[in-house]
Parts: C-alpha cells; structure tokens; sequence
C-alpha cells in the first residue's frame, strides 16, 4: 500500500480498511477445526472412511472445476470451498455406501447447490447438505444402510459395498447396524452417554463423535469464525423442548433426555459446521437467534414425529429457506428514522 | 399473414425453435405428473397430439363464426370434445395406461400449450397452416415428454419402455420416479437445452463474423 515514499497527498479509493479475513482464510479455519472431526472418522470407520471422503472432495473439486469459466477456475478451486463442501458431504455418509454415490453426491453438491445458483456467496442451501439430501431421497436404502464402528485394528477392514459398479448396488457384507437415534426411535433403546461422547456408535462417519466435534466447534468459536449465537441457540432450544417433551411424557418411551438429543446423530456436525455457514445463515444476530431456535426446535420436532429418526438435515435446510425473510425482519433500524 | 414463410416452415418450428416445452415453457402439468415412463410419455403424447391437431382444425374452419367475447369458452368445448373422445378411445383401447394416466386424460382440456395454440395461431390462419402449426407443436411437445420420460425410466427403474437394462442389481433413483425427480430431471433438460441454443448461436456469430457475411437467420 505505502511504496510511495512519504507521499504529500496519499489518494486511494474504498475500501480504505482491508480485513485480513479472506474466503480461503475463513476456509482454513474450518478445514482445521474439521481435522478432529476426521480423525475420529478415521479412527472408527477405517480405510471406507477415507476412500468415502476422497471420492466426494473429488467429485465436488471436479465438479466445480468443470462447471467454472475457465479463466476464474484457478481462483474458484484455490479457495478451497468446493473440497471443503466435499469433506463435509463426506462426513455425513455411512460408511458403507457405495463410492459411485459418494462421487455423484459431491458433484450434485456443488452443481445443484453452489455452481447454478451463480457459486460461491449465492446460494440459498448449504451445498453439502442439499447433496446429503438428493442421496437420502435417491438412494433411501443405501443412505440408511449403517455398519458398525470399529476399532484401529479393523482399519483395513473395507466394506465390500464401497466397490460397487456406478449405477450398481452395493454388496453388504458385514451386518448392518441402527443409529443410536434409530434404536431410540424404534426400539425405544437408549445408547450410553459415554459411547455417544467418544463415538463408538453406528452412524455418518463424522458424526458420532461428539467430543471430537466438540474440539473443532470450540476453535471456530474462540477463533470467531462462526457466530456463537447460532450454535447457542440451537443446544438452548433443543435441549430445552426435548426436555419438556421428556418431561410430558415420561421415560419409559422413545423421548430421549436433552443430553442425548444434543450428543446423538448429526446434531453437533450441523451445528457447528453448517447451520453456521456463512452465506447461508442470517446476518444480523437477531436473525441468528431466529435462525438458531427455529433449527433447535424442527430437529426434536422431526426426530421425534418424524417418519425418520433424524432431522438435522432437514431442520438446516428448511431454516436455510427462511433465512432471507428473516434478514429483511431483522434489518436493524436506521438511527433516527421513523417506524 | 404467412406469406413469407411456407407451411412446412410452421410445422418445423415447434419442433425446436419454439419448442412448446423448452422454450415456451407451456403444458408442464402433463409435462411432470405422467413422465415417470416412457410408454405413459408417448401416450400422453400422442392424445395431446390427437386434441391439439382436432381442435386447431376446427377452431381455424370456424374462426369467422366464433364471437370475440365468448371465443375462450368456444374453444375449451371444442379442446374438451376431442379430449373425450381421447379419454374413451384410450379406456377401450389400453385401459392399464389409462388407470395410470388417470385424472390427466380429462387435463388435457386444461393444458396451456393447447389453448395457447387456439389463441394464439389457430384463430388467426387459414386451416391449412392452423394444422401444420399443430403438428408441429404437438410433435415437439411429445418429443420433450418422451426425454423426459426416458431419462426418469432409465434411472428410476433402470428400464426402457419396460425393458430391464441394467439386470437385478441395479440400484434405482427412488427420486426419479417421484415428483421431485420430475423437476430436476426438466430443469437440467432446460438448461441443457438453453446452453445448446447459446453456443450454436455463439458459433453462427463467429461464422458469420469471419467470413463477413451479412447475418440473416431466423435465429433470434
């Protein structure tokens, strides 16, 4: 800025303040509160884990790649939020799918929820999570196929179904689990608080491990990279309306306790790292306690009368819709104007 | 009117360049809710095909005696003569896809692109052009059903006009065959469509350009 040397008069034009927050810095942010996260799946999931990742970071990448102007490409891929909206879709799969999905729901991902709707900064859903949901609407069997979670030594264990042929069914071999959230739905099971914390549950491969989550989630809170008022609003109201639930209707049913609803399924995944996306999300913090309540409230009201046991992904999306009428709501008033 | 551009010229535009679908936009209602197979599809075409011929032949006869201010009445009964002799023929005929087309036999009266048709064309030429125009139009509405149709089977069902394609272990795109699948499946038709028009018309520019000849096309 300043190679002029000591210059009389220094003309510049707005914006004369540069933020040091770029999109690929807010990006890397993410990714490594992400990192976690992955381990755990990782960890649990083994080599299916990763070659699930892979394919939906590479069909995202790819997919935007393909679908930008060939001179904004280096800049599209270089921020990184193709791969990232990728990693996400990725951590919300079961382990078993078939890879040829992984690959087509990254690639819807960015096609569907980014690129059409004029990429990065215009889209009203989160990509991830519109892809998460033309694979559960597309492939309802496959996208609530669940194995169970493994230890180190089952690393090289790999689902036979990864390696199905594109358009081909996979082939289950180990015998499937329920989620901890479809055990409480239908069998009116709870699963121990303890094994939800560290994530030695069936279920997405990023989403079982609440403390892992929890790490990430702490980062981009102490590094401001998310609104805090989201995520508090979301662990406010559904703890609390589960909790009321809880307490009308006894429990003996199939009404979890507050912490098990907070622990259990995609709740803190969505939470943290995408009901907190910036473009998709309200700007003013009235919004986001709007925003935040009414995810909160949608995920106990789907899980608990809901035809499947989770909600998140619809809770997120549905609130996404809104999130341009509430911004308009909460438009702070311009000081000194009237009414 | 039509003097400068032949019968044939009528009939070919509705094949593409204002194709009732694609470009036009026209008729979705049948356009989404009978496409989930490509044999309901050409169905559906072919008596939207039979209505739009029918009722643009006698709409042209008698535009002379039709009142200004009742014609859209007039109109709909002549649409909703043939579409009752589609609806019966197809009951005697093929009654398993009757069941399943259902309530959109009796829509035909309501579809857009056939009044639009009477309106816009059919009350303004002679019978002859009135009859191409409608040929023309119905073919390429049945054209977009049967795309339509066909990308829904293939995935949905992994079949094509009931024929099995992929064997016993395909995995079926549950969305395809169901409301959803419809939207998707027309909006990337759309925009395929869309994205093909702005590159010929690109590269005729370019031809044009390079070889300094005056443009003249019927490409807008």
């Amino acid at each position: 800025m300043m190679n002029n040397k000591d210059p009389k008069l220094l003309l510049q034009s707005a914006p004369l303040l540069r933020q040091e927050l770029t999109t690929p810095a807010a990006m890397k942010d993410v990714w490594i509160a992400l990192l976690p996260a992955t381990a755990a799946a990782l960890w649990f999931f083994g080599l299916s884990a990763l070659l699930l990742l892979v394919t939906s970071i590479a069909g995202a990448v790819l997919t935007e790649w393909v679908f930008t102007d060939k001179d904004k490409r280096r800049f599209a891929i270089s921020d990184t939020s193709a791969g990232l909206t990728g990693l996400l879709l990725g951590l919300t799969l079961p382990p078993g799918l078939p890879l040829w999905m992984a690959f087509l729901g990254g690639s819807v991902s960015i096609g569907l929820g980014k690129v059409i709707w004029g990429g990065l900064g215009t889209n009203l859903f989160n990509p991830a999570l519109l892809g998460r949901a033309f694979l559960l609407g597309t492939f309802p069997i496959a996208m609530t196929t669940w194995g169970p979670a493994g230890g180190p030594g089952e690393f090289f264990q790999i689902h036979s179904s990864n390696f199905a042929w594109p358009l081909m069914q996979g082939q289950y071999d180990a015998l499937s689990t329920a989620t901890p959230l479809g055990l409480m739905k239908f069998e009116h099971e709870t699963t121990a608080l303890g094994s939800l914390f560290m994530g030695n549950t069936a279920g997405s491969i990023g989403e079982t491990s609440s403390l892992f989550l929890l790490l990430g989630g702490l980062f981009l809170l102490l590094r401001r990279s998310i609104d805090w008022r989201i995520p508090a609003a979301i662990f406010l109201t559904a703890s609390l309306f589960s909790l009321i639930m809880l307490l009308i209707n006894g429990a003996d049913s199939n009404f979890p306790s507050p912490l098990f609803t907070l622990f259990s399924g995609g709740l803190l995944l969505g939470t943290f790292f995408m009901a907190t996306d910036p473009v998709t999300s309200p700007l003013t913090p009235r919004g986001c306690w709007i925003f935040g309540i009414g995810i909160g409230f949608l995920v106990v009201l789907i899980r608990l009368y809901g035809g499947l046991p989770e909600g998140m992904l619809y809770a997120i999306l549905l609130m996404n819709a809104a999130t341009p009428l509430i911004d308009r709501y909460t438009q702070p008033k311009i000081f000194g104007r009237k009414s | 009117m039509a003097t400068d551009t032949s019968a044939y010229e009528e009939m070919i535009k509705g094949l593409w360049r204002d194709n009732p679908v694609f470009v036009q936009v026209l008729g979705m209602c049948p356009m989404l809710a009978v496409t989930n197979s490509a044999i309901n599809a050409v169905v559906m075409g072919l008596a939207t095909f039979f209505v739009l011929v029918g009722s643009s032949f006698l709409v042209s006869s008698f535009k002379q005696w039709i009142p200004k201010q009742v014609r859209i009445s007039l109109y709909i009964i002549i649409i909703a003569t043939f579409v009752t002799v589609v609806d019966y023929s197809l009951l005697a005929l093929l009654p398993t896809i009757h069941k399943e087309l259902g309530a959109f036999i009796p829509l035909i009266v309501a579809n857009c692109m056939i009044l639009g048709r009477q309106e816009a064309f059919a009350s303004k030429h002679n019978v002859k052009y009135a009859v191409m125009d409608a040929v023309g139009m119905s073919a390429g509405f049945m054209i977009a059903l049967f795309a339509l149709g066909s990308v829904r089977e293939i995935l949905g069902v992994g079949a094509f006009f009931g024929i099995d394609l992929f064997g016993a272990n395909f995995e079926p795109w549950v969305i395809m065959i169901l409301p959803p699948g419809g939207f998707l499946t027309l909006g990337l038709l759309l925009l395929f469509f869309n994205w093909f028009t702005e590159r010929r018309r690109e590269f005729l520019l370019k031809v044009a350009e390079s070889s300094r000849v005056a443009y003249v096309d019927g490409d807008k």
